[in-house]
């Protein structure tokens, strides 16, 4: 054979007995390029008293679903103009799986209709959808308390080994990626400080500066920041995990609360962990700041170590770990909510770990806005 | 045996399986003896599992009640129904295993939070738990590091761990080889023969349904409610109703085959 490939050829022509026969040749594959049914459409509105479709098929090559799904449409046809679908000259093979495809009638009901709904519907759904968030998260909240009673009750189905495990996956495991990032704050705060402060001639105070921008705000916000991306992603990420294999279900049919097991031990490892975290993060980010202020602005080193310690008041350190803490509960508890709430699919895994960081980061600020408020409230 | 003379271990009463507004089921009615292997059967997409969720305590009813030895389920206070989960025990249908622990840890943990055992004990029961099932030098493997049908098994050592009185298994054969599968059946018998146990096991695999089977019930997602109960094999010679029929032989007109096993009760 010369033409190995032919393409795909369609002819449509009248037989003698009143019926529209369609000659199909060549090799029909579900490429692109195939003949539509456009032809016959034109053919059967121009030539009236079609009773019939027939087909030849004696010069077809190979062929697949481009052909079935042609066939099909020809069909169709056939069902609308009600004419005859003489089927018996398709090879066989075609023939029977249109046939199959026809034995299960179309579930009408199951074809999906997006339906937009209106407006004020889709208010009062987020509006609904917001306030059920909220009682969750305020369950889950009261939850926390009551395992966190039990367990200085000594009644909680907790583990310190658990806990111990997490402090040490979250603490020392996190010291890299926060000296990394609380050094460069560190930087940059003195670069920002010394560009303006040298207007006046007071380099002197960009110690000052750093110190209390790092150990009030810039430490903990930073390093809660840090633990939230790696540490809240983690829980969420793991509980969720939890949740689609059933292990979680499986702890609440033995009557362990999911809760006190897996939820306090995080909790308590976050709550240890985040002020000492945060202490270290305050060291480096004031060692930055050290770095440029005695190589780049001549500052000798013990005016710039005297001028901190000064700058530096045991309440702003103390509210500054403190407040380490206190994000410290808020990404156990949106990273714990969210994997505990998770779907029980993948994509919902990824969802979950979304969530809990972008959760949890907003968290974090807006409570950090909220204590700024309090301190310049009670003049901290 | 005459079931009204006694109570039954598990009487499931015109229960409702609903999520929100949207009935899956209705008029669920069941009552099993002790020592039974119950089996919920049914198309794909049923609510067997939804029922499973509500008899061990997942899922609230919308309307009904499950009464164990008599006593209601559901509407008792919280308390008794953490009590009466502790006389559970269950297989999920891939193990559910606790993956940051091995397979003795995960015996072991409800032994370690419901009994004064010492950690010595706890690991020689566990290590007895997983050789019942089969897996004897497994203890120290992680669920990871071991096979779908090894998980499934290790589910089930440690749905034995607190010696329960009810044994329910989430689709037992799903995702086995037919010897594996076959294996895990004569393995809840024989548990069954031993312990004394009541088994209720979620299952659309007929061989295995046929296996074990003692007591059943079909239910359909057409009608939304169940279809048929009692014995399998019963239901697959008498059953009137033409679907639970086709169901039972796999929609084959030709005649039933021989039953696998002789009649246990």
């Amino acid at each position: 054979m010369s033409n190995e490939h032919p393409n795909a050829r369609l002819m449509v022509r009248r037989s003698t007995s009143g019926s529209l026969v369609l000659e199909i040749a060549g090799d029909w594959l579900a490429r692109a390029g195939l003949p539509g049914t456009d032809t016959v459409e034109r053919e059967l509105a121009a030539a009236g008293g079609v009773k019939a479709l027939e087909f030849d098929t004696r010069a077809l090559g190979r062929w697949n679903s481009g052909l079935m799904t042609f066939i099909l449409k020809c069909h169709a046809l056939c069902q609308a103009n009600q004419l005859a679908f003489r089927a018996e000259t398709l090879p066989a093979e075609v023939a029977k799986l249109i046939q199959l495809s026809q034995v299960v009638p179309e579930k009408k009901d199951a074809v999906r209709t997006v339906r937009e709904a209106p407006l004020l519907p889709q208010v009062g759904e987020s509006a609904i959808e917001a306030w059920t968030g909220t009682r969750r998260m305020l369950t889950f909240i009261g939850e926390n308390v009551l395992a966190f009673l039990n367990l200085l009750r000594g009644r909680a189905q907790f583990r310190w080994a658990d806990a111990f495990l997490v402090m040490q996956e979250c603490g020392p495991q996190a010291l890299g990626i926060v000296a990394l990032i609380n050094f460069l704050i560190g930087l940059i705060l003195a670069f920002v400080g010394a560009t303006q402060l040298t207007h006046f001639g007071a380099s002197i105070y960009v110690a000052d500066l750093v110190a209390i921008a790092t150990v009030r705000e810039m430490g903990c916000i930073m390093t809660a920041i840090i633990i939230c991306g790696r540490t809240g992603a983690a829980f969420a990420a793991q509980l969720g995990t939890m949740k689609v294999n059933q292990e979680i279900e499986a702890f609440q049919t033995f009557g362990i609360s999911p809760v006190e097991f897996l939820v306090l031990p995080r909790m308590l490892a976050l709550v240890a962990m985040m002020p000492l975290l945060c202490l270290f993060a305050d060291l480096i980010s004031i060692a930055g700041g050290f770095l440029i202020s005695t190589l780049m602005l001549n500052i000798t080193p013990v005016l710039y170590l005297n001028r901190t310690v000064e700058a530096i008041s045991l309440t702003s350190f103390l509210l500054g770990v403190f407040k380490g803490a206190f994000f410290g509960v808020l990404i156990a508890l949106t990273g714990c909510l969210r994997g505990i709430q998770c779907g029980s699919n993948a994509a919902a895994v990824g969802q979950a770990t979304t969530s809990a960081v972008v959760t949890g980061i907003t968290a974090i600020i807006a409570s950090d806005g909220i204590f700024a408020v309090i301190c310049n409230a009670l003049k901290i | 045996m005459n079931a009204d003379t006694q109570t039954p271990k598990i009487e499931i009463r015109e229960l409702t399986l609903a999520y929100g507004s949207y009935v899956v089921m209705r008029n669920i009615n069941a009552r099993i003896q002790r020592g039974e292997i119950f089996i919920i059967m049914g198309g794909s997409g049923c609510g067997k599992s939804t029922l499973l969720r509500q008899m061990i305590g997942l899922k609230e009813p919308a309307q009904g009640d499950i009464f164990y030895d008599g006593v209601p389920f559901w509407q008792s206070s919280d308390e008794e129904r953490q009590k009466r989960l502790r006389t559970f025990g269950v297989a999920f249908q891939g193990g559910a295993l606790w993956s940051s622990m091995t397979l003795a840890e995960n015996v072991g943990l409800p032994l370690g939070e419901y009994t004064d055992l010492s950690a010595a004990d706890i690991a020689e029961i566990a290590r007895l738990k997983l050789a019942l099932v089969g897996l004897k030098g497994f203890e120290d493997y992680y669920p990871a590091e071991i096979s779908g049908g090894m998980c499934k098994r290790a589910g089930l050592a440690r749905a034995l761990a607190l010696d329960p009185e009810i044994l329910f298994f989430d689709e037992p054969s799903a995702g086995l080889d037919p010897i594996s599968s076959r294996n895990l059946d004569q393995l809840i018998l024989q548990l069954r023969d031993s312990l004394g146990a009541t088994f209720v096991v979620v299952s659309h695999e007929l061989q295995s349904i046929f296996a074990i089977g003692d007591n059943s019930v079909f239910l359909d997602a057409n009608t939304r409610t169940m279809r048929a109960q009692g014995n399998p094999r019963a239901l697959r010679q008498d059953s009137t109703d033409p679907y639970v029929r086709e169901f039972l032989t796999r929609g084959e007109s030709a005649p039933a085959p021989p039953a696998p096993e002789p009649l246990r009760v």
